[in-house]
């Protein structure tokens, strides 16, 4: 399942919903971004994040199609967060769950690798020395790239 | 056909969309690409390196070899940043 959402959300009860009543799960992956206070050197006051309203959803679901194609998964959750964020808010949720920890935890790395450099966002900081755009990192290309084939 | 740009893009042409009549000559996103950076300045200035511009035609990545047609949505933008 795939969310969009300026608000926050609640992890423990999003976790509680996604195993409710499956008890073919055996494992539970997650992982949550968070906005850091740090930008480079600069000291970080807020982050702004925009999409592509219509592609990120798309984007979304192929990749969420992808991820339960290569592994055998109960559950997938994402939630995206746009609009304002302060340093410490929650960006995103991705949670994987299946019958062995293996494919849950595969499959959360690569949701969040992927989404990274496939969904259309963009952040821009308010930082001490002004506002600026993030620029995408070579790392994240790479970390991609591991999980081969290509889409 | 309906353009769209996000992120540094659109505050550098200045708007988030425009609607724009396809001259018959311009038939994939690099003839687009060439032929927008003659709207106005802000737009060459704005599309000057096309190495940091990714294009979306109807929602889905596309390399500057992949045609366009009226009626299309094309997106322009930087490379991504989520997560």
């Amino acid at each position: 399942m795939i969310r969009l959402q300026r608000e926050d959300f609640d992890v423990g009860a999003e976790l509680e919903r996604l195993t409710a009543g499956n008890h073919r799960i055996g494992g539970v992956a997650s992982f949550i971004g968070l906005v850091r206070d740090m930008g480079g050197s600069d000291r970080v006051f807020a982050l702004t994040l925009e999409h592509y309203p219509g592609m990120t959803e798309r984007k979304l679901a192929e990749i969420e199609a992808e991820a339960r194609r290569r592994w055998p998964l109960d559950a997938v959750l994402v939630i995206h967060r746009y609009g304002r964020l302060k340093p410490g808010d929650r960006i995103v949720l991705v949670a994987t769950a299946s019958p062995h920890r293996e494919a849950a935890l595969e499959a959360c790395h690569f949701l969040i690798d992927w989404l990274k450099t496939d969904a259309p966002f963009w952040k821009s900081e308010t930082t001490s020395v002004g506002e600026r755009w993030v620029e995408a990192r070579t790392e994240d290309d790479a970390a991609r790239e591991r999980w081969t084939p290509p889409l | 056909m309906k353009l769209l740009y996000f992120a540094w893009l659109r505050a550098r042409v200045g708007c988030a969309e425009e609607e724009v009549a396809l001259p018959p000559q311009v038939r994939d996103v690099a003839g687009l690409l060439d032929w927008l950076r003659g709207r106005s300045d802000r737009h060459a200035e704005a599309l000057r390196s096309l190495g940091l511009i990714r294009v979306a035609v109807n929602q889905d990545y596309v390399g500057p070899a992949h045609p366009v047609r009226e009626g299309d949505e094309v997106a322009l933008f930087p490379p991504v940043t989520g997560g």
